[in-house]
């Protein structure tokens, strides 16, 4: 049973209460479309639990496979040094069929922050070793595609429709 | 799942197509150590998530010296069209003819379905075998197994 090899910090982007009982992580990828499908489902699941689940989202870009992935995970990243990290994730996978640099600069711009900035940070690559730390995090702990669920520090195998996350995390709360 | 050859097996030396008119023997890596990835098929989707992940992952190898080579019964040309259209930027060996002759000889080859399992090996730079995996063929390994691996290889 793979389990999560680096655990959860204040670093990480954390939604819900940090001292919440259950923890959903997800590794995921802003171009991928699994999980952009997992998106709403996650936050079905957040309103099912409530307050006795935080949600944590760490970057696992495809990058040779999914070319604007990267620059999606740092624009995302770009946004959270900002303090709006939830709303940039949220916008992109909205608009995922959009993906493309106009798209992050637009939405950029949308949360009133400055798009010149975005764009300076991208070709610094400034928030590249974030998304890379998060990357091989997720590789030490198994991760093997996208998206990727940890519940609890364990690996969520299988399907990740609404029922079967719910199920399992109803499973974990029962042991704990 | 096959019996795949066990940490401590000299690694079985092979030449092999690496590209339709280039080929690649295991002793011209020697000195360094090799990851042989052993896969189903060119764009099944598990492979493809499978070679595209280790694909992100081969910088990390880098830092070890470690070489990839992913290895499976397509031929030269489909190995070729698959690489370039997932951008993998590690070679494909065509264990293609006689079909399956190396991964008969890791103990990797499934006679039924006449392709090779999903195993792994990572082979020392003496040429023994270090560590191997057999995973079913339905599930990506992932890449945590071959770090660890090649972590612990003495230096």
């Amino acid at each position: 049973m793979a389990t999560l090899k680096v655990p959860v910090t204040p670093e990480d982007h954390i939604q819900g209460d940090p001292n919440a009982e259950l923890t959903l992580l997800e590794y995921g990828d802003y171009e991928c479309p699994h999980c952009g499908r997992a998106h709403p489902i996650v936050k079905r699941v957040q309103k099912h639990f409530g307050r006795r689940l935080r949600f944590v989202f760490r970057n696992f870009p495809l990058t040779q496979i999914h070319p604007n992935a990267q620059a999606a995970a740092e624009a995302a990243e770009f946004a959270g040094a900002n303090g709006r990290f939830w709303e940039m994730h949220d916008l992109i996978y909205e608009n995922q069929e959009r993906l493309g640099r106009p798209l992050l600069f637009a939405l950029t711009e949308e949360l009133g922050l400055d798009a010149q900035r975005l764009r300076d940070a991208l070709t610094a690559g400034e928030f590249e070793p974030r998304v890379r730390r998060d990357f091989l995090s997720g590789v030490r702990s198994g991760v093997n595609g996208t998206p990727t669920f940890f519940i609890n520090e364990r690996r969520h195998d299988g399907p990740w429709e609404l029922e079967n996350l719910v199920t399992a995390l109803e499973a974990r709360r029962a042991v704990v | 799942m096959a019996n795949i050859l066990e940490r401590g097996t000299p690694a079985p030396d092979f030449t092999l197509p690496v590209t339709p008119d280039q080929k690649l023997s295991l002793g011209e890596v020697k000195g360094n150590p090799v990851i042989l990835a052993f896969y189903p098929a060119d764009w099944s989707p598990v492979c493809g998530d499978q070679m595209a992940l280790y694909n992100e992952v081969l910088p990390e190898f880098q830092k070890h010296r470690a070489r990839l080579l992913g290895i499976s019964v397509d031929g030269a040309w489909c190995h070729s069209a698959f690489a370039r259209d997932r951008r993998l930027h590690f070679p494909l060996l065509a264990d293609f003819e006689p079909k399956g002759a190396v991964a008969r000889k890791y103990g990797a080859y499934r006679e039924g379905d006449g392709f090779t399992e999903r195993a792994l090996f990572v082979i020392d730079k003496t040429g023994i075998i270090a560590w191997s995996y057999c995973s079913p063929v339905a599930v990506n390994p992932g890449a945590d197994g071959i770090l660890q691996a090649l972590e612990e290889l003495p230096r």
